[in-house]
């Protein structure tokens, strides 16, 4: 009955929870100034006032209901969907873009799931202090000062997700009647769903799982390596020097000085271990390129700091590319962009912004599409003549309501029958259909295929919008 | 790699036949409580919803716990209110009630208004335009076809501008109501057949069709005989009476034969010859005052009107 020692299973290996240590640096202001950019966008747009005529005063609001979308003095309109089509074209060639030049600059420092993590990380440092007491405070049993710890820094994070979530939703509703409407309880369901369902995605995604996300979860995680080239910068250690011919060694007594540990062939790596602690995905970055790596260059904060203490260059860990790190006579690590790769997604990228822009800047406030009815396809009536039937669709684009006049060229102006309603009367943001008839004699309708629908809005100075079109006769 | 630690798995502690051990490899405690909220939600299921089979029947889950309640209209046009367990039928009956609600605010607005106000209401003509073709479709087009461009010798066009019953808003309600039937009685035992033929070329003559001169001269003065006092119907002008719905025979649209798009003289001729000596006795239109909601006859009318484009 005596419990056997087995043979110990390489199928299930427990992972225990990662406690970074915090660190100075070039890269770590990057990544502050990052977060400070991003959530002061963020954070801050939808409550930007924005005065418009006829709907809400919100800089940005993605108005669902009446399907307008409102960017500043833009406003976007369901038909501008391929829009969309183009600006997801576009990050997706930025981000191959980047990720050819210098790697995952987008993992280790834009991506949200990163910038909430890190600011999850510095909200359990700010009230449970640096890693050796966070070390201490997770092995101490559940007293009051760790109940009191740990639970005051998981409120914070809820907290922040919250009111992430919050902010969300104000892009979708009337931001300053938001807060009052949910707590009201008069806000619509969506918005509870929004908020309730982000909040528990943030707080679970950057404060529990955290680098599980990357290394588990993210697709881009793992297709974003297919763009590595050996020209690609990535954060590497250089294992020449750091290894030497005999390995790394901690200093000690005859192994402080440089050229005491060149000497005895051992490299400038003192495995102090702290790339490893402050690394937020746990791993030893001198294990070579890893992917788990996000990039995020703390390693290189924390080693230059090491290095400058110690005396030695800097650099031992940096941002160096495949080529260089193995080429034998090594230089300063630059930016190669000479490539077809990177060149063609920066073609890419411009093409399509230009392109964008161009649509963006060239949209029409009237937006006419003109169907013809095709049951039947043509009408003989009772003196010979013969009638088209058509829908004509009209989008007002404006913020304000707007009254058309529908008129044709190339056939006589009597011709052209709107039923009872000659005026157009579209709303702002608005669409309408309306039955239009066209009736020709049947000399005319032999030498008429094609003529032209005029729509002209009626109180804005603007050239009338021509529209052509097939009139269809029995020969 | 990962910080990691490398965990020993234990065994169940039993050894079988000296060396026979089990690796104790326990699930993981989320997963395992996953599955009993499994159990709790099957179990709440039962309540609520349909769940076991008994017999030819089944478990209804707790009455009053998940009932659903919608209006339905019985065979002879009731409405009642019925109460029954949760069940796809009952919840779509629901769907329909809330969509028939959203639907009526449409409706009637456009029976609490005149024609002519809802042909000028361009928001409402929409509403008219979807909803008169999906009722269009469902009743009339298996006659007048699905863009109501009817069919020669069958069902009238009610895209032409012509209209043997009268084209007003309230005659095309009196039609769509009431029903039609239009009769024309066979002339070949009243007449002989040169003079038919002499009729045909007189009818052929009044729409500007080839026709025979001297034939349709004789035939003029039988027309407003009273041997065959087509004149009773067809009117001294040969241009129709809407009361009766007699043909408009002085104008380019043929209902009943084609002769329009007939190329051969002859064959347009034999084919009035044909109607006059035959008759006609099919131009029937069923009532559909029965069928119908007195607003959806309404807004079938302002649909044939002005969105079929017939109307005048």
């Amino acid at each position: 009955m005596e419990a056997g020692a087995v043979k110990q299973s390489p199928l299930f290996i427990k992972s225990i929870p990662i406690v970074t240590r915090s660190v100075k640096g070039k890269f770590r202001n990057l990544k502050t100034a990052v977060m400070l950019f991003g959530y002061s966008f963020y954070f801050i747009l939808p409550w930007i006032p924005w005065e418009r005529a006829g709907a809400p005063s919100q800089a940005v609001l993605f108005d669902l209901v009446t399907r307008r979308f409102f960017i500043f003095n833009l406003i976007v309109y369901p038909q501008d969907i391929f829009w969309l089509a183009m600006v997801l074209f576009i990050l997706a060639a930025l981000l191959f873009f980047t990720t050819g030049l210098v790697g995952r600059a987008w993992c280790g420092f834009f991506c949200f799931q990163t910038v909430w993590t890190d600011l999850f990380i510095r909200i359990e440092q700010a009230i449970q202090g640096e890693r050796p007491a966070r070390l201490k405070l997770q092995k101490q049993p559940w007293n009051s000062e760790k109940i009191l710890k740990v639970g005051s820094s998981h409120f914070l994070m809820v907290l922040v997700s919250f009111w992430t979530a919050i902010s969300f939703a104000a892009y979708f509703t009337y931001a300053p009647n938001l807060l009052g409407n949910l707590i009201s309880g008069h806000a619509v369901e969506a918005t509870y769903i929004t908020v309730i369902v982000l909040t528990i995605t943030t707080y679970a995604a950057a404060g529990i799982l955290r680098e599980n996300i990357c290394t588990l979860a993210c697709p881009y995680a793992r297709f974003q390596s297919v763009m590595y080239e050996a020209d690609t910068l990535a954060v590497s250690y250089d294992a020449r020097r750091g290894e030497g011919t005999k390995g790394r060694i901690v200093p000690k007594p005859g192994l402080r000085i440089r050229e005491e540990r060149i000497e005895q062939g051992h490299g400038d790596c003192i495995d102090c271990g702290f790339c490893v602690q402050v690394c937020p995905t746990g791993i030893d970055i001198r294990n070579g390129l890893q992917y788990q790596c996000i990039s995020c260059g703390l390693c290189i904060d924390a080693c230059n700091n090491i290095m400058d203490s110690v005396g030695y260059p800097r650099g031992l860990i940096r941002y160096d590319s495949e080529i260089n790190l193995k080429s034998p006579t090594p230089t300063k690590p630059s930016i190669q962009w000479m490539r077809p790769k990177v060149i063609g997604y920066a073609l890419s990228v411009l093409l399509m912004t230009g392109t964008l822009a161009y649509h963006i800047g060239t949209r029409l406030d009237t937006e006419v599409a003109i169907q013809q009815v095709r049951q039947p396809l043509f009408i003989k009536l009772s003196d010979g003549s013969i009638r088209n039937r058509y829908q004509i669709h009209l989008v007002n684009k404006t913020e304000l309501d707007e009254t058309y006049q529908v008129g044709v060229k190339g056939i006589p102006d009597e011709a052209l029958d709107m039923g009872n309603i000659p005026h157009l009367k579209v709303s702002a943001g608005k669409d309408l259909r309306v039955n239009a008839k066209v009736s020709l004699s049947r000399e005319l309708a032999a030498k008429t295929k094609k003529f032209k629908f005029i729509i002209k809005p009626s109180s804005r100075d603007e050239a009338p919008l021509e529209i052509e079109t097939n009139f269809n006769s029995p020969q | 790699m990962i910080q990691q630690e490398k965990v020993v798995p234990t065994t169940t502690g039993h050894t079988w036949d000296d060396d026979l051990q089990e690796l104790n490899n326990p699930l993981p405690t989320w997963w395992i409580w996953g599955f009993y909220v499994t159990f709790i939600f099957t179990i709440l299921y039962w309540l609520f919803f349909p769940a076991w089979p008994i017999g030819g029947s089944f478990t209804k889950g707790v009455p009053g716990w998940n009932d659903v309640t919608y209006t339905a209209t019985t065979v002879d046009g009731k409405q009642v209110q019925k109460t029954t367990h949760w069940n796809m039928r009952s919840k779509f009956m629901q769907d329909m009630n809330e969509r028939g609600a959203e639907q009526k605010v449409w409706f009637d607005k456009v029976a609490a208004m005149s024609y002519e106000d809802v042909s000028a209401d361009a928001d409402l003509m929409q509403f008219v335009n979807s909803a008169g073709k999906t009722l269009f479709s469902d009743n009339c087009a298996p006659c007048h076809q699905a863009g109501g461009q009817g069919k020669i010798g069958f069902a009238p066009n009610l895209t032409d501008d012509y209209w043997q019953y009268g084209g007003t808003y309230e005659l095309i309600h009196t039609t769509i109501a009431g029903g039609r039937r239009g009769y024309m009685p066979p002339f070949k035992e009243v007449l002989t057949e040169a003079q038919i033929k002499q009729l045909a070329n007189y009818v052929l003559s009044l729409s500007d069709e080839p026709h025979d001169a001297e034939a349709a001269k004789v035939g003029d003065t039988l027309f407003h005989s009273e041997t065959a006092a087509c004149f009773y119907c067809h009117g001294a002008e040969g241009n129709g009476r809407i009361e009766l719905g007699s043909a408009n025979l002085t104008d380019k649209i043929w209902l009943w034969v084609n002769v329009a798009d007939e190329k051969k003289p002859e064959l347009k001729l034999s084919a009035v010859e044909k109607v006059i000596t035959g008759g006609l006795n099919h131009g029937v239109m069923q009532p559909w005052e029965h069928r119908l909601q007195p607003e959806q006859i309404k807004l079938l009318t302002v649909y044939v009107h002005d969105s079929l484009g017939g109307g005048k």
